[in-house]
């Protein structure tokens, strides 16, 4: 402190301790803010994790032992064994099914393996637990196992990863054991094609009209206004229209029905196709703005160089302006994209399909997508079945986490330019 | 050169950005009421010596000093020293005009009220503005933006901003540098009305200035081998124009003038 | 004199080029589709809300002001979904809105370089994750948690608190980072300005920082309020279906858009009455959002003006 003061009386009261020491205070006090968002926020993912691994209780309706033949144990026994095990288990109906849909002669080991466990064990699970209970209270699921041993010979107790391989490959199934999320995946993967094929482009060339052609009148100023406004309808409000729009009024080309298309499983318009569409709206405001910001980043010396070696303007816009800026506009893109992909409110108006077990293979599918996998697993009152959305949430932010990772480096890249 | 009772000296003062020394070695007095030019090629480290004086380079993060600055027998990086104290005792005008966007009255009465004004706010507005003979300009508009006056006008408000609070010494860098030649004359003479009050240091580009305004002159210069600034010469301004004792100061004060 | 180029015109007067021209065509109604989007959304929404309120059940009166939905009987008053969306956008907001800033305030003037090089983008991709992951943290952790706090007697297991809180925390790093953003941007001479005349640092930044940022943080408030009235898979998942007005917060009640999505969800009938109620719903919905939206970009422009 300096106490020496060259006018003695001063005119300031100056009570520089008291001011120095609320600053302490108010900065502990903007620490802790942040620090309690960022332990909410940890809370998700630990939420999330912790969900994914435990213990669980699963029963089968027939016991693996007891299907060994002579000492080889069901796992080990060759693919005839398997087939032969099928056609003695599954009604005349449902084997007939499956040989449409695919020989089981063709099929693989893993197919038929998997087909055993949902049709011939039929495992259910019966408890689960969280990871935390898992590691803690170990006793404790142990009693609970031994009580429910009395009622489920059969019951094994098993830790299990939710999210593993197996999650992947496999498709819709009623049983929370077997179920897995490709149909979701490949869904989600469809759509956003469609997304990206509408959204792109047009997104791109709004951008660059706004940026380099566009000049300071009432319409253009309408179409700038118009599209920050599009920013920040609710996504919902896209569902409602893609519903009316792509769904309703354009359904002979959404169903593909005019152009002759006819898949047995597409009555209506809700298809891939038009969640794509739906989406594409959805994030066209977002890429365009992006875009733009990317463009306007871009020199100015550069066009004028340009232009003054006599290039024409689309000469410059492609040689010099979009080179340049493609590294933010692909930026603004993935990061419009992952948005995409995680919308889950647009595509329940829209008309996903709740359980549908086989994958969209053409535009004209039906499609579940892989927020709508974990919305529907979430909003099941069964706790396995949570603990598949969580496994189905950890892939889709690892999904996300990629993209963005992706992002973020072109970015970098990008930053270094200028 | 032995001043009597010095404001503010430096004992081998080094400033550093990081790993880069961008002071070397000052030891330099500044007098009391007096207005002292510090003077030197673009990059010689005068701003920087010049915001040592008030802890300003703090703010630039990963700087530090070695040795001394003494005020008012203190050293004003002493270990319990507060900087906000410091700047409340030394004060600054910058190179651009900054005034807050608030209104003409706030920006004066603003710092006077953080800390614990206890006289009429409105006098100390206008005599403050009347000091930095903007108070005939503004009276009428005290409610307006500050940033609808003119560049001349805002460093003249930044000024009175800078006396309000009543600090002993003013830092002042390049205060003129973005004006036209009247509102720089303008400055010049607020800074001789203010020197009955107050220490001034004022650094400048511009070497008539330099000799016109100021009671003495510190020639800064870089080293030719580490790219470090360091005052070669100390004198009364006077003495410094005319009869320069160091050949390189002689250069660089004939080659302006030609 | 051409040496490879082709034969130069003499004049200089404009040439018409069919290229150019058809491109820049091109890319103009590429910006147009943005206005036809919304022209879409205005008449779609328009259209079925009309047939809506065509209907003899319905009429505009009773929707604005009846305080019960419930189609079965033909009541249709739109008051306990639109508080229970006023309701969970408050509580959002009461947290958002505190923490936000005051992270925003921590980020720019008080962490070191390095910090902020960390936090702010993970921050960014937190408000990144999906909201339905949101939805499954509500439900599966928070409604616990609060039953556990104040007792599964009191607190239903769909709730609009446990929904709000949720909401909050996503969008907390929204509110952080645009605040974030416009605190950073207020020029470093305005900080030099006050700490030269002996401001601490926290005058610097609650009393010269803050007011010169303040409408980038109104702006940002006003988004963050629009982004909690839309958002919609949150309450879905953990504030209830069914309406219900009430302000309790440890009631189920289902919101606006919890019952767009609940409504759509099976497969709707065209032209049924619960088909146009959503289109109805849904307009009102855009109108809020429209309306808010103005107002931000209002503020905002006047913002740029004062800095440029
Ligand atoms: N914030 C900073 N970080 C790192 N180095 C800096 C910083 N500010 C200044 N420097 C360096 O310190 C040296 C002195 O800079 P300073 O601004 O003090 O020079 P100056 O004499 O005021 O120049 P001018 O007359 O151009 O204003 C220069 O080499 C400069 O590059
Ligand atoms: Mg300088």
């Amino acid at each position: 402190m300096i106490v020496k003061r060259m006018r003695e009386t001063s005119d300031f009261s100056n009570n520089l301790s008291l001011r120095q020491r609320s600053g302490k205070y108010w900065r502990i006090a903007f620490l802790a803010a942040t620090i309690i968002g960022i332990l909410a926020l940890s809370a998700l993912i630990i939420n999330i994790v912790d969900s994914v691994l435990g213990y669980v209780i699963v029963d089968s309706k027939i016991n693996p032992a007891t299907l060994a033949v002579n000492g080889i144990e069901l796992e080990e026994q060759s693919s005839e064994q398997w087939i032969q095990l099928l056609k003695d288990n599954l009604s005349s109906g449902a084997l007939k099914k499956l040989e449409e849909e695919r020989p089981l002669l063709e099929r693989s080991r893993k197919d038929l393996y998997f087909l055993i466990e949902t049709r011939v064990l039929r495992y259910e699970v019966l408890e689960t637990w969280s990871l935390y209970d898992s590691l803690f209270r170990k006793a404790e699921i142990v009693n609970e196992y031994l009580s429910i041993k009395k009622d489920y010979p059969g019951a094994q107790l098993q830790f299990k990863s939710w999210i593993n391989g197996d999650l992947v490959v496999r498709s819709q199934s009623s049983e929370a054991s077997t179920a897995g999320i490709r149909t979701a995946v490949l869904g989600s993967l469809w759509t956003i094609l469609f997304t990206i094929l509408f959204a792109f482009p047009l997104g791109v060339g709004a951008a660059i009209y706004l940026e380099e052609y566009a000049r300071d009148n009432w319409l253009n100023r309408l179409i700038q206004t118009n599209i920050n406004n599009l920013a920040g309808v609710p996504s919902i409000i896209y569902g409602i229209l893609g519903l009316a729009i792509f769904v309703r009024a354009l359904e002979p080309l959404t169903s593909g029905a005019l152009f002759g298309f006819v898949d047995p499983t597409t009555a209506n318009g809700r298809t891939v196709i038009s969640a794509g569409l739906t989406l594409g709206l959805l994030v066209l405001p977002l890429i365009i703005i992006n875009a733009q910001e990317a463009i306007r980043a871009v020199p100015q010396s550069l066009r004028k160089a340009s232009y003054g070696l006599g290039a024409t303007k689309w000469q410059t816009i492609w040689a010099h302006v979009l080179p340049n800026a493609l590294p933010g506009i692909l930026t603004g893109t993935i990061l419009a994209i992952s948005r995409a992909i995680g919308e889950t409110a647009p595509l329940v108006v829209v008309g996903a399909s709740t359980a549908i077990t086989f994958d969209p293979s053409t535009p004209f599918s039906k499609f579940t997508t892989l927020p709508i996998q974990i919305y529907q697993w979430t909003s099941r009152p069964q706790s396995e079945w949570r603990h598949l959305a969580a496994a189905t949430i950890i892939f889709l932010l690892v999904l996300l986490l990629c993209l963005n990772a992706a992002a973020i480096l072109l970015r970098n890249r990008f930053e270094k330019k200028y | 050169m032995n001043l009597i009772s010095p404001v503010l000296e430096t004992h081998n003062l080094n400033i550093y950005y990081g790993d880069f020394r961008a002071v070397t070695d000052v030891n330099i007095q500044i007098p009391r009421h007096k207005i002292t030019a510090i003077i030197g090629p673009s990059g010689c480290g005068k701003s920087t010596l010049l915001r040592a004086f008030n802890r300003m380079n703090e703010l630039v993060p990963n700087t530090h000093i070695e040795g001394e600055i003494i005020f008012e027998g203190q050293n004003l990086y002493g270990r319990d020293i507060d900087p906000v104290e410091v700047r409340y005792r030394i004060g600054m005008v910058f190179q651009k005009p900054n005034p807050f966007p608030k209104s003409i009255y706030e920006n004066v009465a603003w710092a006077a009220r953080i800390h614990g004004y206890r006289g009429n706010l409105d006098e100390l507005v206008e005599s403050s503005l009347t000091k930095a003979a903007l108070w005939d300009e503004v009276k009428d508009i005290l409610k307006q933006s500050a940033l609808s006056l003119s560049g001349g006008q805002q460093q003249r408000l930044c000024i009175a901003r800078a006396i309000a609070v009543q600090p002993e010494v003013i830092l002042m860098d390049e205060p003129a540098s973005a004006l036209d030649p009247i509102a720089t004359l303008k400055i010049e003479e607020l800074m001789q009305s203010l020197k009955k009050d107050y220490t001034i240091v004022i650094v400048t580009h511009n070497m008539q200035q330099a000799a016109r305004a100021s009671d003495y002159t510190s020639m800064m210069m870089l080293a030719e081998n580490t790219r470090s600034g360091t005052v070669i010469e100390f004198e009364e301004t006077n003495t410094l124009f005319t009869r320069p004792k160091d050949k390189r100061t002689e250069d660089y004060v004939t080659g302006r003038f030609g | 004199m051409n040496y490879g180029y082709p034969i130069r015109n003499k004049g200089l007067q404009k040439k018409i080029k069919p290229g150019e021209t058809v491109i820049h065509v091109l890319l103009f109604l590429a910006g147009f589709i943005s206005i036809f989007t919304t022209i879409g959304i205005v008449f779609v929404l328009g259209k079925d809300a009309w047939l809506f309120f065509r209907l003899p059940e319905v009429n505009l009166w009773d929707f604005l002001t009846g305080t019960s939905w419930q189609p079965h009987i033909n009541k249709f008053g739109i008051l306990p979904l639109f508080t229970s969306t006023l309701l969970t956008t408050a509580i959002a907001m009461t947290i958002a809105i505190p923490l936000g800033l005051a992270a925003a305030i921590y980020l720019s003037e008080y962490a070191s370089q390095k910090a902020r090089k960390i936090i702010k983008p993970t921050l960014e991709l937190l408000a990144g994750i999906p909201t339905i992951v949101y939805g499954y943290f509500a439900l599966t952790m928070v409604t616990p948690l609060l039953r556990s706090i104040f007792g599964a007697n009191i607190v239903e297991i769909y709730n609009t608190g446990s929904a709000g809180l949720v909401m909050g925390i996503l969008i907390l790093p929204l509110v952080a980072s645009i605040c974030e953003d416009s605190l950073s941007a207020v020029p470093r001479t305005l900080r030099d300005a006050a700490y030269g005349l002996g401001a601490t640092k926290l005058e610097v930044a609650i009393k010269i920082v803050l007011p010169a940022a303040l409408s980038g943080i109104s702006a940002a408030i006003i988004l963050g309020i629009t982004r909690a009235i839309g958002e919609t898979m949150i309450v879905a998942v953990a504030a209830g279906a069914g309406p219900n007005l009430t302000l309790n917060p440890f009631k189920g009640a289902e919101t606006m858009t919890g019952h767009i999505v609940r409504i759509s969800g099976g497969d709707l009938s065209y032209d049924s009455i619960d088909y146009n109620s959503i289109f109805a719903i849904g307009l009102f919905l855009f109108l809020i959002t429209l309306v808010l939206n103005i107002i931000s970009q209002r503020i905002v422009r006047k913002y740029r003006e004062v800095y440029e």
